[in-house]
């Protein structure tokens, strides 16, 4: 398919369901750039970063210039530009986490389990990123594991996080308590 | 205890599915909202009091009376469900746990000011508020609470989900509009206000999660009841999220005009572990930090913790006890101001990375002398010089750190160590 035109020159296209999810985003905007982040987003989910073929055929989708796509696309941190691991996780270092432990994690990661930040392990299984304020300062310290949130972490807990990625087990998200 | 407005529905787990929130007393707001003039309904806003909970204060019914009435232009809401003002976690509250009480206020809003089209703006790693909210929405719609012609009043609305995708800067009104344009999320110079010029050129009000939550509350009991709870200038009561070092922390609303201290000690149970109370940021981490003294000696509201050289902001309440070093504190806060800098101001640019740079070094032993007063230099060159508060937002702060907790810093710098690390550590790092 890729080959059919010259400016196509991935093979990313949307799958089916994103190409539905894609149309319907456009209706929501008086603009097609207003469509840029949520597009970004159908192509995250598609193909869990976002590789320079597909920022071309976002801006292919919307007529924008390919720079703004590039530009826009470097600027939001959750716009991965490089493979994740399977279970990418990103822990907060902001001041609550910090205070209520979140450097212990770090090391505990990196001395147990080989997962240092900004790294993906050799298997492919952890990508660890430190991020800034998850908004969940009051079950700190928190981190994410792919779309879940594991909250009131301790080292225990993360080694059971772990252990269930291995085992091929997404961590389950803890109800929101009343306060 | 405080008079729930917004935390109400918190503790009950079915709150946010449509049938359970009709029954108590959900959407009962609109039927009067609609008799009422658009115009009357602003003015009914102004009188409450109700002021912007995302951090700036600011009078949510004058903000709407600045756009203008005849316009041949359509005008947008945007709901500013970013968040991410460290320490604050109150919105995902709303989000999860009572999500349709910020589609009623979004109804009240939109029907005043006559606005047919909002975003909410959430962040991007808030995957269940999203989900949860987006659930709420098609709820709304399939039940006549949003759509054409909401419950036969003539009234047209539709809400979209805009999902963010991790900076800071856009919960900044303007970074935010150019954020939904799908642009940079770098924030615009004003005036022009959103109010006049925002989204897509058009008029746009933009509202945090909270303060649209308060609206069905002041249509159904009448701005009356709402001006009568809180201090004099600081009305009704406020979701305070607080972290730290307490025994339970968490989302706790109140109304204002208590001492600040008793507030945070009979929410949380206080202190955790036994430990003794160092210091008390009182409005997320952009907000000057006040020493425990100050915390015990303050009120809570607007004005108050405005006297006693801070602010209220998003009211995040974060507790520092004597065991948390303020070089640590100061370096990670200006490590976060110089990664979500925008770029676009020099003064920002350079001086939130400068600042960070030397917290850095003082944390790790390796600070100068003349370091403390480089840090009090350098601030007031950030401070009202930029487009947007970001660097005021760390100048501030950073100021209060040097000069309220002076001595840390210098231990730091005399002894080439954190004095709060293992001694192996302490010079390990040196």
């Amino acid at each position: 398919m890729a080959d059919m035109e010259n400016k196509d020159q991935t093979d990313f296209v949307f799958n089916d369901e994103n190409e539905k999810k894609f149309r319907k985003t456009l209706e929501q905007y008086p603009t097609k750039m207003a469509a840029l982040l949520p597009t970004l987003w159908l192509a995250m989910d598609q193909k869990g970063y976002l590789t320079d073929e597909i920022l071309e055929y976002v801006a292919d989708r919307l007529e924008l210039s390919p720079v703004h796509v590039y530009a826009v696309a470097e600027f939001y941190t959750m716009f991965l530009r490089n493979p994740p691991g399977k279970y990418h996780l990103q822990l907060c270092r902001n001041l609550t986490c910090t205070i209520c432990g979140s450097e212990d994690l770090i090391a505990h990661l990196a001395e147990t389990y080989g997962i240092f930040p900004g790294e993906t392990t050799e298997d492919g299984l952890f990508s660890l990123e430190l991020v800034e304020c998850l908004g969940s300062c009051g079950t700190a310290p928190v981190m994410r594991v792919n779309d879940r949130y594991c909250e009131n972490l301790t080292a225990e807990k993360l080694d059971k996080i772990i252990e269930g990625c291995k085992a091929g087990v997404e961590p389950e998200e803890e109800p929101m308590g009343v306060h | 205890m405080s008079k729930q407005i917004l935390s109400a529905h918190f503790g009950n787990p079915d709150a946010y599915k449509l049938d359970t929130y009709v029954e108590l007393g959900g959407y009962r707001s609109l039927e009067k909202l609609f008799k009422t003039d658009p115009g009357d309904v602003i003015e009914n806003v102004k009188q409450s009091g109700l002021r912007g909970r995302g951090g700036a204060g600011f009078s949510a019914g004058m903000k709407w009376s600045f756009v203008p009435k005849d316009v041949d232009k359509p005008k947008y809401l945007c709901i500013n469900a970013d968040e991410g003002e460290p320490g604050t976690f109150k919105d995902r509250k709303i989000l999860v746990l009572d999500p349709h009480r910020l589609i009623e206020g979004a109804v009240i809003c939109c029907y005043a000011v006559g606005i047919h089209t909002a975003y909410i703006y959430i962040r991007g790693e808030y995957d269940t508020p999203i989900r949860r909210f987006q659930g709420a929405i098609d709820e709304a719609y399939a039940n006549g609470y949003l759509g054409k012609n909401i419950k036969g009043s003539g009234f047209d609305l539709d809400i979209y989900i805009h999902r963010g995708a991790g900076a800071y800067i856009c919960g900044e009104e303007t970074g935010l509009i150019e954020s939904v344009e799908g642009k940079k999320g770098q924030p615009r110079p004003k005036p022009p206000f959103p109010a006049v010029i925002g989204l897509f050129n058009c008029p746009t009000v933009v509202n945090n999660v909270e303060t649209l939550s308060n609206l069905p509350y002041i249509i159904n009991e009448g701005w009356e009841a709402y001006a009568a709870l809180g201090s004099e200038k600081s009305k009704g009561t406020m979701l305070f999220s607080i972290s730290g070092e307490v025994q339970r922390p968490g989302v706790y609303e109140q109304e204002f005009g208590v001492n600040l201290w008793d507030f945070i000690e009979g929410a949380t149970g206080g202190m955790k572990d036994g430990k003794t109370l160092k210091a008390v940021v009182p409005g997320g981490s952009s907000s000057p930090v006040l020493t425990a003294e100050e915390a015990r000696n303050t009120i809570l509201d607007y004005e108050s913790i405005a006297a006693a050289g801070s602010m209220l902001g998003s009211g995040a309440i974060m507790v520092l006890s004597e065991d948390v070093c303020m070089a640590k504190a100061l370096k990670v806060i200006t490590r976060f101001y110089a990664h979500e800098s925008c770029g676009q101001c020099p003064p920002c640019r350079e001086g939130t990375f400068w600042l960070a740079r030397i917290a850095d070094r003082i944390e790790r032993g390796e600070g100068q002398p003349e370091d403390l007063d480089l840090i009090l230099d350098i601030c007031p060159y950030m401070m009202g010089m930029t487009v947007c508060v970001l660097a005021d937002a760390i100048a501030m702060p950073a100021k209060s750190y040097i000069e309220k907790f002076r001595g840390e810093f210098e231990q730091h710098i005399n002894e080439k160590r954190c004095p709060y690390t293992d001694e192996a550590a302490g010079s390990a790092a040196g």
